[in-house]
């Protein structure tokens, strides 16, 4: 019969991973590293594990705003180098934007037309929103060889599926990110007091909440579901992806923006944690495809437009 | 996760689909919320029963065919897919049909459900009163006790009673002891409406039908047999009632998608093709409707699995209610000039605006998922 729910393996899994990086909050990206390494988690695709297996683990690891490039390792290193052991940097849609490129022994950078291996990457830094997700800018004399060098041999297939599985695993980073900025905000509102009340008992603080909570929750169907279209590969899965990372990018947005209104002043300062899960909200909602070019693709699989994808 | 039909499924969809496609009347029927469309959509209630599809998850005792909550969803999918006319008897079986199932005796069971579902008897809501309505349980229509004859005596006033003035009965809370407070001491009372001292008034609603009633009950006789659980414990009874309300038993993902469909369609014939905030507004809708439906998935796989979907109803009404909206809205865009004209679309738009206040208004349902899906504090 239909089911929608996760098995209790996945689950376990999942409350494994939590339990594990609960205890890394600060810590350095090395050990963090480490521990994921512990996890199994940066080869778990070569390990028989799937996406579906590993959805709810990159969802804690967003949860935990680790400053890890766990993502591009897992999962897009995953289907691009399968058993390359190697820490991998990666970006795929033509910016060149590449995150932790000071951790990363490897980097696989894309556009429309194909993907490079780049070994030991040392691009120019850029200033980034997250602080804790340094940025490089890869540029196109940087790629091996004469004009770019020849891009790695992989097949369409198999490099679109890379591309949704970057889209995918940065979007279950979202609902993580999302779900801890909520999690702290419900807190502060609970304790906050003016006036004689806690802030938490106005309409106009709750309802606000209660909205980002909404989006959040109706996100995260869609980003599970896209990891099992994923995962079977079935014909949707491009649909599917796109309409994971886009809500999930859009309710994660919606959530960092109530948090800050509702946490106040308090919000606004790098002495408080919350911005940490803002600058990471932001950062990752550009990564990896923005709402609007995943609507875009939709709009033109739906056949309301002329293009083709 | 297994997000795949059975063959079981998928023969399902097939016989509803024939039947539906044979069958589904080729003009649209007569708005039911008139007292002449209402007639004639009980006689398509009566052809549904006949083919044992008025209440497919039903026993097959009471005319259901006993179908899982999956082959519910798929029924209901191709039911809107099919363009298929308004069931005018859904506040029976989606409103009072769970509480009875839940609460009533064997014998109130065979008494009642059997001719809900044959559109025999048709009901409508007694919740609201002039004096309650987000507050239901401040509500003061009483019932007093009359030991003599075997029952109780009903008085007061209920409104917004949906197709009242077409119902042969209404179901509804009474005050049965006055000493009690707010949500105790009411009991959950069946009222046919022919009895003496029944006056039924419609009354418009926004798109001019006839849809509303008002109940006006002087000591209305109601025997004990029709009394729904306990005395003094119908909230309960009725919460079973508005958690369905809320949740998926009254607006499922199918209704929403083959709306899309219909509006993507509209948009496709647009001369000129789709603007850019058209374009983005219809895959946001698509959006919307996919997400309902993932998120519907989720709710019916853990109601299959034993859950009861508590407070998270409150999240499905938000959202639905949101998109119906929306959906509307950009349909009277994409008709542009044409929305002045009284028409499908733009009936629809004005039925979608209940929705955001019907069942628990959304400001009482954020209230609900505020405080007891994110644990801030009770403000009222």
């Amino acid at each position: 019969m239909k089911d929608a729910r996760f098995t209790r393996d996945q689950l376990e899994l999942r409350d494994g991973a939590r339990d594990v990086l609960k205890d890394l909050d600060g810590q350095d990206p090395a050990l963090v590293w480490a521990r994921l390494v512990d996890l199994g988690l940066p080869s778990a695709l070569v390990t028989g594990l799937n996406e579906l297996d590993v959805v709810l683990c990159l969802e804690e690891t967003g949860r935990a705003a680790l400053p890890v490039p766990i993502v591009e390792t897992c999962l897009v290193a995953g289907h691009l180098r399968p058993g390359d052991p190697r820490r991998f940097g990666a970006v795929l849609d033509g910016s060149g934007l590449l995150p932790w490129p000071d951790q990363a022994e490897a980097a696989l950078v894309g556009d429309a037309t194909g993907v490079w291996l780049l070994e030991n990457p040392a691009p120019e830094s850029l200033p980034a929103v997250d602080p804790q997700r340094p940025l490089g800018r890869i540029a196109p004399d940087q790629l091996p060889g004469p004009d770019g060098g020849e891009p790695l041999a992989v097949d369409a297939q198999t490099l679109a599926r890379a591309r949704r599985a970057g889209a995918l695993g940065t979007a279950a980073q979202l609902l993580g990110l999302a779900g801890y900025a909520l999690d702290l905000t419900v807190g502060y509102v609970r304790e906050r007091r003016q006036f004689g009340v806690p802030v938490g008992s106005f309409q106009a603080v709750k309802h606000q909440l209660a909205d980002a909570h909404l989006a959040l929750e109706m996100a995260r169907p869609l980003v599970y579901q896209a990891a099992w279209a994923q995962t079977h590969d079935v014909p949707a899965a491009g649909r599917e992806v796109a309409a994971a990372k886009a809500r999930a990018s859009e309710a994660a947005a919606l959530v960092a923006r109530a948090s800050l209104q509702c946490h106040g002043a308090m919000g606004y300062t790098r002495e408080y944690p919350l911005h940490r899960w803002l600058t990471r909200i932001w950062a990752l909602r550009a990564a990896w495809g923005t709402p609007t070019e995943h609507r875009a693709a939709l709009a033109a699989e739906l056949g309301l437009t002329g293009g083709t994808r | 996760m297994d997000l795949t039909w059975t063959p079981q499924d998928e023969e399902f969809r097939a016989e509803a689909r024939a039947w539906l496609t044979a069958n589904v009347p080729g003009r649209p029927l007569p708005s039911g919320d008139t007292r002449a469309g209402f007639t004639a959509h009980l006689e398509w209630e009566r052809r549904l029963f006949e083919a044992g599809w008025s209440v497919v998850s039903w026993p097959r005792a009471y005319g259901g065919r006993e179908a899982t909550p999956w082959q519910w969803l798929i029924f209901e999918e191709e039911y809107y897919r099919a363009g298929a006319p308004q069931r005018v008897t859904q506040n029976g079986i989606f409103l009072l049909a769970p509480s009875v199932f839940a609460f009533g005796t064997p014998e109130q069971q065979d008494r009642i459900l059997p001719r809900l579902a044959a559109a025999q008897d048709t009901w409508c809501q007694g919740w609201s009163e002039p004096g309650a309505g987000s507050d239901l349980a401040s509500l003061t229509s009483r019932a007093v006790r009359d030991d003599a004859a075997g029952g109780w005596r009903l008085t007061g006033q209920k409104t917004w009673s949906t197709r009242g003035a077409f119902c042969t009965h209404a179901f509804g809370l009474f005050r049965t002891d006055p000493d009690a407070r707010r949500h105790q001491g009411l009991t959950y009372f069946l009222v046919d409406l022919s009895s003496p001292g029944v006056r039924v008034h419609g009354f418009s609603r926004l798109d001019g039908d006839e849809g509303f009633a008002d109940l006006f009950l002087d000591e209305v006789f109601v025997p004990d047999q029709d009394v729904l659980g306990p005395v003094n414990g119908g909230w309960r009874v009725a919460m079973a009632t508005a958690a369905g309300e809320r949740g998926l038993t009254l607006r499922s993902p199918g209704r929403f998608r083959a709306t899309w469909e219909r509006l993507a369609d509209l948009a496709r014939r647009r001369p000129g093709g789709l603007s850019g905030a058209a374009l983005d507004q219809l895959v946001d809708c698509w959006l919307d409707v996919e997400a309902y439906a993932r998120h519907t998935d989720e709710v019916v796989s853990r109601t299959v699995a034993g859950t009861t979907v508590g407070a998270e109803a409150s999240l499905s009404k938000l959202h639905w209610s949101q998109l119906d909206v929306r959906l509307h809205e950009l349909a009277l865009d994409l008709l542009g000039p044409e929305a002045q004209i009284d028409g499908p679309w733009t009936r629809g738009f004005e039925f979608s605006l209940s929705g955001p206040i019907y069942a628990g208004t959304n400001e009482i349902q954020r209230d609900i998922v505020a405080e007891r899906l994110l644990g801030l504090p009770r403000s009222r």
